[in-house]
């Protein structure tokens, strides 16, 4: 989330005393024989924006269906503001979830869709109206209010779905896959709104996801999730920058793996050979402390390797390689570089020239470079 | 050109096995009755020429339309088939819809079984099936024997003959075209649309009110004109079952041409059996065409 002041950043997580919302303790939900979710633990605090992060079957959706109360915990317990709400039904939790298929009921019209929940609540039937023209102005839907679902546009429909669900000011909205039948364009401005409603309205959103990229703009921590596993929960940029496994390097963004054995130089400083006959590679500011001789993985995403046709001076780390192949993608090319030992490392190039004016192409014998802090030490 | 020949196949077939046979029965309507066959008169001669065509169409009129005004009976059992057609199609939707939703709930590799089982009894005759209630509701039937033994009753009761009889053969016979269509649209149902209603705070019960009921409306209404129709006509159960107490406008229709043989009064009681039937065979189009275009 985007803060313009820095020094109010929003980090309960990081604050010892705060009471989270909702409050997930040894959790686990049996199907069966299988396991869906696996001892389960996390905190989560009023007005985060949470993403639950991870490919299709890891879980995700189970913990969002536990939340709304449709699944109940085989063990542990699950607590909202400090009540264990495991056994309460649905309709009587102060939760609300926007579907994946958005659910509308398609014999309603938008504004009867959205006063829905309001009418099975204790508000005053004389305030409901000005509540659902308080959500469809909020989402931009007056102009709707009298169609059917079916008579307007998949944006509209997914903004539907959002105010029906905001309508009853819920203590937690879930989102199922949100954005998930948008396209791209339309997907990435309704990022943008979503986190502008959820900053209005200052309710605490879960939302499911298994796109790194929706999770890495919208959320102010993601958990990312594998196997009924949290493997890591952390900001955006620390997930990014700083994974803590191979998996969770590997399933945010692109990565090169270097798998390899460490020598300590001391003072957070190691070198790490990866391969007969090639250069080890420096690595500084790791937090770890490895022994000399044990395997680990050295992680360095794309963008931070150069690509250059002179081996530059001023890197730790400067090897050779010949280009396979170059991946142009309008703002970036991708080039695939083989270096000797015959491993593939990709590194990108944001294209600030013009296209005629490329310097590699392929076949071309190049210099990659890295700083000895562009990577991470991974021992998982 | 090969457009007009693919709808002329449909529609010659609708003229020649539906269009003239009607136009017959309104002709034979507006006839008289003869000793004679064709047991009504006049009859077409062509090789008399115009004056033939003349003094054919000269012969018809509304006598027995009139005729059916002077005699109570054809009234009261149009009205008696109409209240029966009612009550039944009622009686099927309340038994239908627990079915149909059961089926619409039921895990997915067992809904192939239980529609076969709704669809099974077509497999045998629909005569030998309502012959069977007949042994079924008889004094000393199956039933009555069942009861007696269970000891819920100690006389036996009399069903068959009596309209109780009429409408649970009714019932029973046309069950499956009211689930089969409650079935389809309550299967059709995003079950996270229950989800979502509980989530905003229903009941299960009023989340069944709220969303499942209305919006399985097209199938409660496809069914109900699939069984009100036949069963506005229906003559062979009443016959059956229902013994001489029961009056039905089939039946009426079935006595005339078979017993009396007075083919013109009945052809005269199907005319306007079929005018009164095609105010909801048009609703019922309506409601089709409707239920296309929401979906389309």
């Amino acid at each position: 989330m985007a803060h313009s002041n820095p020094q109010d950043v929003f980090a309960p997580w990081t604050d010892p005393d705060a009471k989270p919302l909702i409050r997930f303790a040894n959790v686990t939900k049996r199907f069966g024989d299988f396991t869906a979710i696996d001892d389960l633990t996390i905190d989560i605090y009023e007005r985060e924006f949470f993403a639950l992060l991870g490919p299709s079957g890891c879980g995700k959706t189970t913990i969002m269906r536990m939340l709304a109360g449709f699944e109940t915990p085989t063990e542990g317990t699950i607590e909202l503001d400090g009540r264990d709400i495991a056994r309460v039904p649905p309709n009587l939790r102060p939760v609300n979830m926007m579907f994946q298929s958005y659910a509308l009921f398609p014999h309603l019209s938008v504004w009867d869709n959205i006063a829905f929940g309001l009418k099975r609540s204790d508000m005053a039937k004389d305030e409901i109206p000005a509540r659902v023209e308080e959500m469809l102005r909020l989402t931009r839907l007056d102009r709707f209010a009298k169609r059917k679902p079916h008579q307007i546009s998949g944006g509209q429909r997914q903004r539907v779905a959002l105010a029906r669900a905001l309508a009853k000011a819920p203590k937690l909205l879930l989102l199922d896959e949100p954005l998930g039948a948008l396209d791209k364009k339309l997907r990435e401005e309704t990022q943008f709104e979503l986190m502008d409603i959820q900053e209005k309205t200052g309710t605490t959103f879960v939302i499911v996801t298994h796109d790194q990229e929706e999770a890495m703009t919208v959320a102010s921590r993601v958990a990312v999730m594998d196997h009924g596993k949290i493997k890591q929960v952390d900001t955006p940029a620390h997930i990014y920058e700083t994974p803590a496994s191979t998996y969770v390097a590997d399933f945010i963004g692109d990565v090169n793996l270097f798998r390899g054995t460490a020598t300590a130089r001391g003072d957070g400083t190691y070198s790490i050979d990866y391969g007969e006959g090639s250069a080890p590679i420096e690595v500084s500011e790791c937090d770890l402390s490895l022994e000399t001789g044990a395997s680990v993985t050295f992680a360095i995403r794309p963008e931070k390797i150069r690509v250059s046709s002179e081996p530059p001076e001023d890197r730790d780390n400067v090897v050779e390689g010949t280009i396979i192949d170059i991946g142009y993608l309008g703002n970036l090319s991708t080039y695939h570089v083989e270096l000797p030992g015959g491993q593939m490392v990709k590194a990108s190039m944001t294209n600030a020239t013009r296209l005629s004016r490329r310097d590699f192409t392929w076949e071309d014998k190049i210099w990659l470079s890295f700083r000895s802090s562009a990577g991470v030490v991974l021992t998982e | 050109m090969k457009r007009a020949a693919l709808i002329l196949l449909p529609y010659s077939w609708l003229v020649v096995l539906f269009l003239v046979p009607f136009i017959i029965v309104v002709k034979i309507s507006l006839s008289d009755p003869a000793l004679s066959i064709p047991p009504y008169s006049p009859t077409l001669d062509l090789s008399a020429g115009w004056a033939g065509l003349t003094s054919f169409f000269g012969a018809l009129d509304f006598d027995n339309f009139r005729f059916l005004t002077t005699d109570n009976l054809y009234w009261m059992a149009y009205l008696s088939s109409l209240k029966i057609a009612v009550i039944s199609t009622f009686v099927a939707l309340l038994v239908a819809y627990p079915i149909a939703y059961g089926m619409a709930r039921a895990p997915e590799e067992w809904r192939p079984t239980l529609l076969m089982l709704v669809i099974l009894p077509f497999w045998s005759s629909f005569l030998i099936r309502v012959y069977s209630w007949k042994a079924i509701l008889a004094n000393e039937g199956l039933l009555n024997q069942l009861l007696l033994w269970i000891g819920v009753i100690s006389e036996p009761l009399t069903i068959l003959n009596t309209p109780t009889a009429v409408y649970i053969g009714i019932v029973y016979t046309y069950l499956p075209f009211m689930v089969l269509p409650l079935y389809s649209a309550l299967e059709k149902l995003d079950t996270s649309l229950l989800e979502a209603a509980e989530d905003l705070g229903c009941t299960r019960f009023q989340a069944f009110w709220l969303v499942t009921f209305p919006l399985s409306r097209n199938g409660i209404i496809a069914g109900c004109f699939l069984v009100f129709i036949p069963v506005m006509g229906e003559f062979v159960i009443p016959a059956l079952l229902g013994g001489s107490q029961t009056l039905m406008i089939g039946k009426v229709l079935w006595e005339e041409f078979f017993s009396n043989r007075d083919w013109p009064v009945a052809s005269a009681v199907a005319v306007i059996l079929l005018a009164i039937l095609v105010i909801p065979i048009v609703l019922f189009q309506r409601n089709e065409e409707k239920q296309r275009e929401a979906e389309g």
